[in-house]
Formats: structure tokens, sequence, C-alpha cells
């Protein structure tokens, strides 16, 4: 069986609204390979979310997607009827969303929303399924998994609802687990609990994961490689060292330079800030997205669309037409034209 | 930032001699919960004897989990819920027996979603200037002036006078909030996670904005926030509050090279900074966060602790206090550790 898990390539996905067409992903292309954690950061708007929803084909009725590839262990995804796409989700790849109360059926016991994918999905009889239930409950640190299962979503709290979530994907024991802001409503101890777990059932039920989030931290200490972006398109995309050890784009620079590192930046030091709004994503952008924000902008920034290019010898891409300029001279021009 | 008319003196030095601008002594407020139809209720007691100490000028950072009562103590502190017990001062004065709008304006709130903190049926203009008209004595040109000042103080547009809170961006909202907040010039702001529901880039123009009018204002923050690097780059000093008490409250420089309380140890393992390498730890914070209707016996921290050791589960820790700053753990008081040993 080949390693490559996901395959994206050219994804588009756009939705109308009353004053056009929102382009919110323009072009994105990115492959998860199993065991690899890809993580897809950005800001709110910036599309990362209905990128997630456009692979499991979950977009809002009026969204449209196209793509050049979209794949799932070298099958197409895309163009298939609906049910061989409601195999797949909950099967081979499975989703797990922020808010674990909204996503978990508030009528229906813990028990039968975990057996629900493995009964849909496999032939088994519901005693396997509990039997499955009962180890997933284990394995993802929950204790007294026999009396959970008869309890109800309420019953339980923040830390806990998302674990089940966890559970419910891995019951079908699939190849993608695709993530979206997993740990954002939990408390800091959680979240690292919650990670940590992740990262380790990544491991050893060798599967590719999507990690959606805005939160650099997070994406730094899981991620093998992170794709950055900005405005609807990706703006870097490298292995996490790369990114976040020498960024090249002026946005993921300017996005680090805006968080505080305890012990690295002075207390009470003036933060970095990125000036400026997202550009509206309805219509076209002539050339650089991020050109109205950015420090570096000449001319030529706004002139063609920038296309995405590596460095040489290396998978580390950037949508900036200065970004070797940049990296020689220390991000240190500031001949801007205003 | 422009020139505004300055009504305070200058800001008073951090220095530990200024005077205090807020002191609670062993606060306590208790809540009676329904455990259900035809059954009795239950005492669950959210703020449990803090007692803390917050200078003039001075940045003091709350930190703990959610349900560990920071909300509570700050709806104390703003004077929206009286004390169970305990006494406060705000500037001096008792809290008790003041009225609403003279503790309003002592202190303000800055909270953290400024999606629901805002009305959104009134402009901006009118809900920057509410707390003036609610105090009384201003034309309304008057009122017109200082929004105006206040607008232009916190970095917004004068053109979004007019503008209603829909057709802002989050940063402007939170903007708005602090303006509302600083218009009838406080003495103290109690800032509940001010940035939690902003992005990053925005996060950094609003924490830059509040280190600014701090300097300029000379005004006193509580920083409620569960981001501890926030907290980090912002507060002089930390308390760190875990299912209603202070269980460690210290210099922020201390608190962060030299963690005590195991708690506060868990607390700093779990901040994820963006330096790639360093993976994400193990806070060994084993069981979940405890049911405050039932409070574990003796420390209500030893179930979920690492370094827990004979007396932890059944004798209640007392704080100690050093110059190290205050701690309320068995591992550092001698005395305990002393008796468990023989």
């Amino acid at each position: 069986m080949s390693d490559r898990i996901l395959t994206v390539e050219g994804l588009e996905v756009s939705l109308p609204v009353p004053t056009g067409t929102l382009n919110a992903v323009q072009g994105v292309s990115f492959h998860v390979d199993r065991g690899e954690t890809v993580c897809i950061v950005g800001e709110s708007g910036c599309g990362k979310s209905l990128t997630a929803l456009a692979i499991m084909d979950l977009l809002p009725k009026r969204g449209r997607r196209v793509a050049r590839e979209l794949s799932l262990l070298g099958d197409p995804i895309v163009g298939v009827p609906e049910a061989t796409m409601s195999d797949l989700r909950g099967n081979r790849m499975a989703m797990i969303f922020q808010e674990p109360m909204t996503s978990l059926n508030p009528a229906y016991t813990i028990g039968n929303q975990l057996e629900e994918a493995l009964l849909r999905h496999r032939k088994v009889p519901r005693a396997k399924a509990r039997e499955r239930a009962v180890h997933l409950l284990e394995r993802v640190g929950i204790t007294a998994a026999d009396q959970r299962l008869r309890q109800y979503p309420h019953q339980l709290s923040g830390g806990l609802r998302q674990r089940v979530m966890i559970a419910m994907a891995l019951m079908t024991g699939p190849d993608l687990i695709i993530a979206d802001e997993p740990t954002t409503a939990l408390d800091v101890t959680i979240q690292a609990q919650i990670l940590h777990l992740l990262a380790e059932l990544q491991r050893e039920f060798h599967m590719g994961l999507v990690l959606i989030t805005h939160d650099l931290g997070v994406v730094a200490r899981i991620a093998t490689r992170v794709v950055v972006m900005y405005a609807g398109q990706v703006v870097e995309t490298g292995t996490a060292t790369e990114v976040f050890g020498a960024p090249r784009h002026p946005y993921t620079r300017g996005l680090l330079d805006c968080i505080p590192i305890p012990g690295k930046t002075k207390r009470g030091e003036r933060l970095g800030t990125i000036p400026g709004m997202v550009p509206s994503l309805v219509g076209h952008i002539q050339g650089c997205h991020f050109a109205g924000r950015c420090p570096f902008t000449i001319d030529a920034c706004t002139e063609a669309d920038v296309p995405l290019t590596a460095a040489a010898g290396s998978a580390h891409e950037v949508r900036c037409i200065r970004a070797d300029e940049l990296m020689r001279s220390g991000f240190q021009i500031v001949e801007s034209v205003a | 930032m422009s020139t505004t008319t300055a009504m305070r003196p200058e800001p008073a030095a951090t220095a530990s001699s200024a005077p205090p601008m807020l002191e609670a002594v062993d606060v306590t407020r208790m809540f009676m919960v329904s455990q259900g139809f035809m059954k009795a209720k239950k005492p669950l007691h959210a703020v449990n004897g803090v007692t803390l100490s917050i200078r003039q000028g001075e940045v003091v950072g709350l930190v703990g989990e959610s349900g560990c009562g920071k909300t509570t103590l700050a709806r104390m502190l703003l004077g929206l819920m009286p004390p169970s017990s305990g006494t406060l001062k705000i500037d001096g004065q008792p809290l008790a027996g003041m009225k609403r709008r003279a503790v309003a304006r002592l202190v303000q709130p800055v909270f953290q979603d400024p999606y629901s903190s805002l009305n959104p049926r009134k402009s901006v203009g009118s809900i920057i200037g509410l707390p003036l008209r609610v105090q009384g004595g201003v034309t309304s040109e008057d009122e017109k002036k200082r929004v105006h000042e206040m607008m232009e103080l916190v970095g917004l547009a004068r053109r979004l006078f007019d503008n209603y809170p829909s057709q802002l961006s989050g940063g402007q909202r939170q903007r708005v909030a602090i303006a509302r907040a600083l218009i009838n010039r406080p003495r103290m702001v109690i800032c509940d996670e001010p940035t939690s529901a902003l992005d990053v880039s925005v996060q950094s123009q609003i924490l830059n904005l509040l280190q600014d009018l701090r300097r300029e204002l000379g005004l006193t923050y509580l920083l409620i926030s569960h981001n501890l690097a926030v907290v980090e780059h912002m507060a002089d000093r930390v308390a760190v509050m875990y299912l209603g008490r202070l269980v460690e409250q210290t210099d922020t420089d201390t608190l962060f090279r030299n963690p005590r309380h195991p708690y506060t140890e868990a607390l700093l393992k779990s901040v994820l900074t963006p330096e790639p390498g360093l993976g994400v730890p193990d806070t060994q914070l084993g069981a979940a966060y405890p049911n405050p209707l039932n409070m574990p016996s003796g420390c209500r921290f030893h179930p979920r602790c690492a370094r827990r050791f004979g007396p932890c589960d059944t004798i209640v820790p007392r704080p100690l206090t050093s110059a190290a700053g205050m701690v309320e753990c068995h591992l550092y008081d001698d005395d305990v550790k002393k008796e468990a040993a023989a």
C-alpha cells in the first residue's frame, strides 16, 4: 500500500454571497503521508476550515468545490456519488470538530454514538462494537468506560467530551483524521493532554493527521509539515523547523512577531503587529493578497499573481516575489512604495 | 498616542511603596446549587478565602482553569456581587455600602468577547458615551467631545462614531470596549480574557494598547487570562487560582523561573510557544478537574498532583508567606513534613 494518504491539488472553494462570489479557497495544494501530521494554520477567514470541509465533502449546500486532484489512498474523492463518499466518511477518514458539545447528539448515549460508526460501516455484532468502544475510551484515558457508555454528553466535562470525539473518530480505524481546532475550546492544561494523546494515537495507529488551528504554538510542537494560509491561499509551506526556524514569507514572520514568548520577549515591550485588515475575497485580487499589509510591498507585488515557489533543493515553498532578497537581507529592506 | 486631558496625577511608581489600589481580605463567595428536583441545595464555594492586594499602577495576572472562581472574584471586585464574607477595599474605601455608580467610577471591566459585550443596536459613539450619561452631569456636546478624545486615544478612527458593532472587526470592537471602560477615567481596569477571542495579529495590537494606556493614564490592571505567555508579558505579579483559592502568588519573574506549587508547574508546562522541536509536554495532570460541589479532602489539588505525599489527602495546606511570595503547599511546610516523616 502506498504511503500517500491524501492528495489535494489546486482546491478551490467558492460560496455565493449577496455581493458576488466569495472565493474562500484559491488553489490550495498539499499532501499527507502515513504517519504525518500536517497543520494548516491561519487567522479567521483564511479558508482553513473550508479546506477541511471540502475534503470531507461537507461544504454548505451552496458551496462549490473544484480541484485538479483530490484523492484518498489514490482513489479520487471528487465527482464520486454521495453513496461512495458516505462509505468513506467516518470510515476511512474521520473528522474531529472544535466544539464537542455541539457535535455530539445530546439525545443519545455516548455508547450509542460511538458504536454507530462501526455498525454502519462494518458488519459487526453490537457486542463487538461495544467491546471496541470500551477499549478506545480506555485508550483515550477515560476511566470507568463501561459506565461512561451509558452516559449522555451533558454529563461529561469539555475535556472528556473531546476525548469521546477522538475515540469516536478512531472507531473504524481510519487512515486519515482531520481535526478542526480540536483544543481551542479547552483549558490550556487539557489542551496539552489532548494534543499529547493525539500525537500518541497517530503514531500508534499509523494514520495521517490534518490539524487545523490558528495557534502557532500548537503547530510548532506537533506538525511534521506546516501549511500557512492567508486570504484563501497557501503563502508558505515546509517542515515545522523550516517555517518556524526561518520563516520566508513576511506574513508568517509578522505572525510570529505578534506572539509573546516567556523568557524571550521582554516584559512590557511592544509586540509586533500586522496593520490593516484581511482583504475581501469577493471577486479577484490582483497580485499578492498580503500586499496591502506588507511592509515590503513594491509595485511588482500587485502586478501579477504570485506563484508558490520552492527554495533551491528543498520543499520549503513561499508565495512572495521578494522572498530570496528579504531572506538575504534579514528582512531589513524598508523601501516600501506606499 | 495623542495628548489627552490628564485628569489624574502622574502614574504612581510600581514600587512596593505605592499604596494599595485594591485589597481583598479572606473573601469568600458561596452559591447554593440545586441538585435536582426535590433534592436539598448544596453550597458551592466558588471563591474560598482569597486574600489579594494590588498596588497602584501594578499589573497583576490571575490565572487558573475554567471553573476555578476567577470570574466570580472579578464580579465581586467590580461590585456586581457582594462577597459572602471577607472585606474588599478599593482605593482605600470599603466596597461594602458603596453605591454601584461610585464603584463604577473607580473600577471598570473589559470582557473577553467583544461580539457579545457590545449592544448591537447602539452606535459606537453611544456605547462609549453611555458611562458618562450614567454618571450624569455632562452636556451632549461635552459627551461627544470626550468620546472623540477617547476614540483617538484607543486608536479608533473618528468616522466610526456612527457605525454599529456589526460593522467593526474584532479588534475594533475590543477597542470600543476599552474606550467605554476608560471614558470615566477609572483607577483600575479588570480585564477578563481581553484577547482570547481575537486573532494573534489583533491580540498583539490590543496588548500594546493596554500597555500604552496603562503608562499614559497610570492605570492598575487585574489581568485574568488562561494564556500564560500573555500574562508573563504584561503582569508584574501573578496569582494562581485553583478551586476557589489562591495557591501561589509571587512576582512574574520568580514564578516563571522557579514555580513552587505543583499546579503552577503544570500550568507553565502546558504553555505551547511556537518553538519547533520541543514537542507536546506531558503535564502529568492525571485526573480531570474535580467537581467543586464535592471538594477533595486535605489539599484540594492532591488528586491531580504528581508530587503528593503523606499528609496531602488529610491536612489542608496553609498559606506560607516568605520573600519568595505566597504558596499553599505541604512541600514547603517544614512542620508538616517533619510530622509526616515522624
